[in-house]
């Protein structure tokens, strides 16, 4: 909503602040102003001046040497121009040396404004400058007075009759004004209007509050006899209003009014058109002319289309329809989209004599929908889209045509037909004081209240319990709303600041919060940086990701209406993104790059489920350059322990992640569950997220971590009694695992066994081809006594034996 | 035997201070005091001495022993001294040359942004709680008085996955899900992401992260809502912060405000930073509607509260002066190990 300060202060005449004072208090008060323009920024020291004497200049057959009369004293100075239309006797604006303007008479305008001072043009003195209408930083839209070219001239121009020479021009022209944008929220649909705004200027600097006052107009006919108007569709259309004027006059409308209208942004047209803008920026309330000579049968029928209609609209669209639309039919064709755009069928034209004018409430939810399906947005949608005041409207009318007559822009015929089978009525709200200011923690006094409430013209009662409320605040209805009116007008600023007072809480993290820090702790203490990647991405993941046509992974829960592909399904997968950054830094030569994400996974049934999906945190990390996938198996070890994990964690080639070679991934189970995979990542993966190098990646399922996550430690003594080591030495098939072996020395190690540790393994020259070599010591301790070497010696046996069974040879 | 005494004396004495390393210092002690050694010799010599001097020439070579063991350690310890210093000279290291060390990681600026506001709301007693990204229509927007067809639901550009499941718009629906879950009071803060469909762009994201706090109880006020906020403020850009609440609209609260701080890099004065007004818009607040309240079976005449939704995007980018919001999701380590 863009307004100039100008036409709220006719409403509100006594308002006097400073543009900067005027934002302020609005915004405070709540009608935020999210920015204004003051047409005199760059304007300075411009005065009404006449030329008393022309000469030609000595030097310059362009240029000619004025005297200019400054003031009504008679002092003059000496300007040089080049303007071709200026004669003796022409009253001008002229700005002296030392003053500014804003841009050039091209139109151009230079950020700051441009300083004029007094100096030599081709040698003659020259001390100001004549300014043509660019030049002050206006158009010939707002001021279709001044020349195509040239110096502005004030002389016969009725609107400037009574100036005086050294008058201020910049007052003369109502450019010590600002242009005021508002953002209006949806609640306040009375302040997509003017006079909704000046109420509440009015009542926020406690002025008057002056609207335009609207008189009864028409002659003696009677609207009636000229159209008829039936509302079918009562649903859609609470409020229908015709009236007639005939005998139009079409011209373009005074100054003063295109003025206004090209403030807002809205392009001066005629009479007829200016004025229905005129009235809409005013009112909020769009109104529609026909001509009503193309309406056939003197009929209006408010009604929806039929599936498939199509209609052409005034711009010449064919638009498709259907039988959600609310039409503007006569008594044979449909003539307008109601609330939307009239038809090329019924328009104004420039010789039109008799016009039908409407001022509607169409709902305002019918409007936005239809308005959607139809693939059109007018201006006169987006007032109704927020739901207009059908009592609004009736004033509305009155005031167009009150307008008509002023303006002589035709001959309104008398009364109206007004379809209005339910008036609205303003309705009553309980009020409390007390509660208002418990609510607030104020303790505003009810005089006071009486005060803001009657600005707004909320009407309390005697016993200040029921406020009435004017069927244009549709957004009081109860108490709360009636607080928020005292704590606008008592202002946010002076309510006190406490804090609550009431039993204490323990504040705190729940215990995934927990887990997710440790671990990302864990992680940022192994190097890692912490990556965010979208949740959505696109389907071609799967594919990129090396997942069968039939994978259940593929099933991911899709989005409607997404912002394309790329951003159109919710991730069952967390790597993409951990890929995605991956190669990022790889095309950016960033060396040795470690990432982790917490990154959210969306399980479901169904693209479209019915149930929401299971979200569940997985903890991926990724690295390429240094490190391989030792040192991410590594990694992850330490966030299990750091997790309080000290069970047995077990690894197995499982051969089941697409995405990850298949020599070089692993499962990785925790108390019979598979709490996450890691591995290396496939070439051909690697190859299409453009990663030249290997990477590494490795996920942890944070809601399966939390179930084993442990943080109640307690304290297992330091051992007193020595341990005892053995090495063993083994060469077996290539095929067996250490995981087998380790596995032996559990089962047979007993609780005796310490721990056991792999200190060599060697595959080469010395060993026989498909074999390999592996070392490990193996620590026995009795936290009851010291060990024997014929206990060790036992355990140690039944170890080798079940090795021996596997196929496993001793090195002696 | 005196003379023989003092000039085995004068002799140890002369080659002890002329010696210059252990080794010397060593074949001293135990060419005089060893086994084999002079003075023992002249012990050894006792038999041959009247048995009335042998007392007498006892506590001589005793003397003359101790003597030559203090001259003999005194230089010992001198001795040692100055290898210490050699030694200390010889190890000393260029200590400007580089530190070795194992480079830590570093977390997200979300996330360290997202930690400190959560330190301070867990220090004022709320409690974290989570909600879904994936939620029910209902939740999203009727539970928060938002009906079907309202404008604001147009206005939030929601991502639909069915007519009846969305990506949340805001928070705010967990507000609703504690509501459901357990009785007043609460006093609870809630951080997620949230989804809408604006273009990616320097100062957009269709994914960003909000920080809901709701405290429902018997008398809790707007005011309460204003020294809660004004104190998160202080403690997060600075004591010398100011607040300023302006009216706004949710449907969700009522009264509504939008809460600007006063520009933490030019303290108010106006510059680059916050287009010169001297302002930055923070956060959106109110007092829970009423009607949010009721649909949970909550009786507003009883229970009051407030609410407030943070941006931690927008937190984040203002205060580390980061000026693409397309950075945090790009991941470049160059921009990570900058927090």
């Amino acid at each position: 909503m863009n307004t100039p300060l100008s036409w709220i202060k006719a409403y509100v005449p006594e308002l006097d602040c400073t543009v900067q004072e005027y934002c302020d208090a609005m915004t405070l008060s709540g009608t935020k102003v999210e920015g204004a323009t003051c047409f005199d920024a760059d304007l300075d020291k411009i005065i009404v001046a006449k030329i008393v004497k022309i000469d030609k200049h000595p030097d310059a057959d362009k240029l000619v040497v004025c005297q200019v009369q400054i003031n009504e004293e008679g002092d003059t100075i000496q300007i040089v121009t080049g303007a071709k239309n200026v004669f003796e006797g022409a009253i001008v604006p002229a700005v002296l040396d030392g003053g500014k303007v804003a841009g050039g008479h091209d139109g151009s305008v230079t950020a700051g404004g441009i300083k004029i001072k007094k100096g030599k043009l081709r040698g003659v003195e020259s001390n100001g400058m004549m300014c043509s209408i660019e030049e002050l930083g206006q158009t010939r839209d707002n001021y279709p007075d001044a020349p195509e070219d040239g110096i502005f001239i004030f002389n016969d121009l009725p609107q400037y009759k009574g100036i005086k020479l050294g008058d201020d021009a910049i007052e003369v022209f109502g450019l010590h004004d600002a242009n005021i944008e508002y953002e209006v929220t949806s609640n306040r649909v009375d302040c997509f209007g003017i006079i909704g705004i000046a109420r509440e200027a009015a009542a926020t600097f406690r002025k008057p509050f002056v609207p335009p006052v609207v008189k009864e107009t028409g002659n003696n006919e009677k609207a009636s006899d000229y159209i008829s108007v039936e509302v079918k569709a009562t649903d859609l259309c609470s409020r229908y209003i015709a009236r007639v004027v005939k005998n139009i006059k079409i011209a373009p409308s005074p100054e003063w009014m295109q003025r206004r209208l090209a403030a807002c942004g809205i392009r001066p047209i005629n009479n007829i058109v200016d004025i229905t803008n005129y009235v809409m920026e005013e009112y909020g309330q769009p109104m529609h002319a026909y001509d009503l000579d193309t309406i056939e049968g003197k009929k209006i029928v408010v009604d929806r289309a039929k599936d498939g209609d199509t209609f052409v609209t005034l711009d010449g669209q064919e638009r498709k329809l259907d039988a959600g639309v609310l039409m503007i039919n006569d008594g044979a064709k449909a003539v307008g989209i109601a609330g939307i755009m009239g038809g090329e069928n019924s328009k104004i034209t420039d010789d039109v004599k008799t016009m039908l004018f409407e001022a509607a409430c169409f709902d305002g939810t019918n409007i936005r929908l239809s308005g959607r399906r139809i693939g059109l947005r007018s201006d006169a949608a987006g007032k109704f889209e927020k739901g207009l005041d059908p009592n609004t409207t009736m004033e509305a009318m009155n005031r167009a045509c009150q307008l008509i007559e002023e303006l002589g822009a035709g001959e309104v015929v008398g009364g109206c037909v007004d379809v209005y089978p339910n008036p609205k009525k303003p309705w009553v709200v309980p009020f409390s004081l007390e509660k208002c200011n418990k609510l607030l923690g104020t303790n505003v006094g009810m005089d006071e209240v009486r005060e803001y409430f009657k600005r707004l013209e909320l009407d309390l009662n005697e016993a200040g319990d029921a406020v009435t409320v004017p069927t244009w605040r549709q957004d009081v209805l109860r108490n709360a709303d009636l607080a928020e009116e005292i704590a606008r007008f008592f202002g946010y600023d002076k309510i006190p600041t406490t804090l609550p007072s009431g039993e204490a809480t323990m504040g705190g993290y729940p215990f995934e919060k927990r887990v997710e820090n440790v671990a990302l702790d864990a992680a940022v203490a192994h190097s890692y940086c912490e990556s965010m990647t979208y949740s959505f991405e696109s389907p071609k993941v799967f594919d990129k990701l090396l997942y069968a046509k039939d994978a259940p992974e593929r099933v991911a829960i899709k989005i409607s209406n997404p912002l394309g592909e790329d951003f159109s399904v919710m991730r069952t997968v967390p790597v993409n993104g951990m890929l995605t950054s991956l190669a990022t830094n790889y095309n950016r030569r960033n060396k040795d790059v470690k990432l982790f994400e917490m990154a959210k996974v969306y399980l479901s049934d169904s693209e479209k489920p019915v149930e929401l999906p299971d979200e569940r945190v997985k903890m991926v990390l990724g690295c390429i350059g240094e490190g391989d996938f030792f040192t991410m198996k590594g990694t992850l070890e330490e966030i299990l322990i750091a997790e309080g994990m000290k069970g047995l964690v077990t690894y197995e080639n499982k051969g089941n992640i697409p995405f990850l070679h298949p020599g070089r991934q692993a499962v990785v189970t925790y108390g019979n569950k598979e709490i996450g995979y890691l591995g290396e990542v496939h070439p051909d993966v690697a190859d299409a997220y453009g990663i030249g190098e290997k990477a590494y990646l490795g996920v942890l399922d944070m809601k399966l971590i939390c179930e084993f996550a442990n943080f109640d430690y307690k304290y297992e003594g330091i051992a007193k009694f020595p341990a005892m080591s053995r090495d063993i030495s083994m060469v077996m098939k290539k095929e067996i695992t250490a995981g087998q072996i380790e596995e032996i020395i559990r089962k047979r190690g007993g609780k005796l066994l310490e721990s056991y540790n792999l200190f060599d393994i060697y595959e080469g020259v010395q060993i026989r081809p498909g074999y390999k070599s592996m070392a490990y010591t193996v620590t026995f301790r009795d936290k009851e006594k010291t060990l024997e070497d014929k206990t060790v010696n036992e355990i140690m046996d039944k170890i080798l034996k079940s090795l021996e069974e596997i196929g496993v040879e001793l090195r002696k | 035997m005196k003379d023989k005494l003092k000039s085995i004396m004068d002799r140890a004495i002369s080659e002890i201070a002329s010696s210059d390393d252990m080794e010397k210092l060593n074949a001293i002690k135990v060419n005089i005091l060893g086994k084999k050694g002079e003075l023992t010799d002249i012990l050894k010599g006792m038999k041959d001495v009247a048995a009335e001097e042998r007392p007498k020439v006892g506590q001589m070579v005793n003397e003359t022993r101790a003597a030559i063991e203090e001259k003999l350690n005194e230089k010992l310890e001198e001795m040692k001294k100055k290898l210490r210093e050699e030694q200390m000279k010889a190890e000393t290291i260029d200590v400007t040359l580089p530190g070795k060390k194992s480079e830590l990681g570093h977390k997200h600026p979300n996330t360290i942004a997202l930690e400190e506001l959560l330190r301070i709301f867990t220090g004022l007693g709320y409690e974290v709680v989570d909600g879904p990204e994936v939620e029910k229509d209902y939740y999203n927007f009727e539970a928060l008085n938002i009906p079907a067809n309202h404008p604001a639901k147009d206005e939030q550009d929601t991502f639909y996955v069915t007519n009846d499941i969305v990506l949340r718009t805001q928070t705010s629906s967990v507000q609703v899900h504690v509501m459901e879950k357990q009785k007043p009071p609460y006093k609870i803060i809630s951080p997620g992401r949230v989804f809408r469909a604006d273009e990616v762009d320097a100062t957009h994201s269709p994914s960003f992260h909000q920080v809901e706090g709701l405290v429902i109880d018997k008398n809790v006020t707007f005011a309460d809502l204003k020294g809660t906020l004004a104190e998160f403020a202080r403690r997060m850009f600075g004591p010398d912060t100011k607040v300023k609440f302006r009216p706004h609209h949710f449907p969700f609260t009522e009264p509504s405000a939008e809460m600007d701080v006063s520009c933490f890099k030019c303290g108010g004065k106006g510059c680059r930073f916050c287009k010169g007004e001297g302002w930055i818009e923070i956060l959106g607040c109110g007092m829970v509607h009423p009607h949010v309240l009721e649909m949970r079976g909550i009786d507003p005449d009883e229970y009051v509260g407030f609410a407030f939704g943070v941006g931690l995007e927008r937190i984040t980018l203002l205060k580390y002066e980061i000026d693409d919001m397309r950075l945090l999701y790009e991941n470049d380590v160059r921009f990570l190990k900058q927090f």
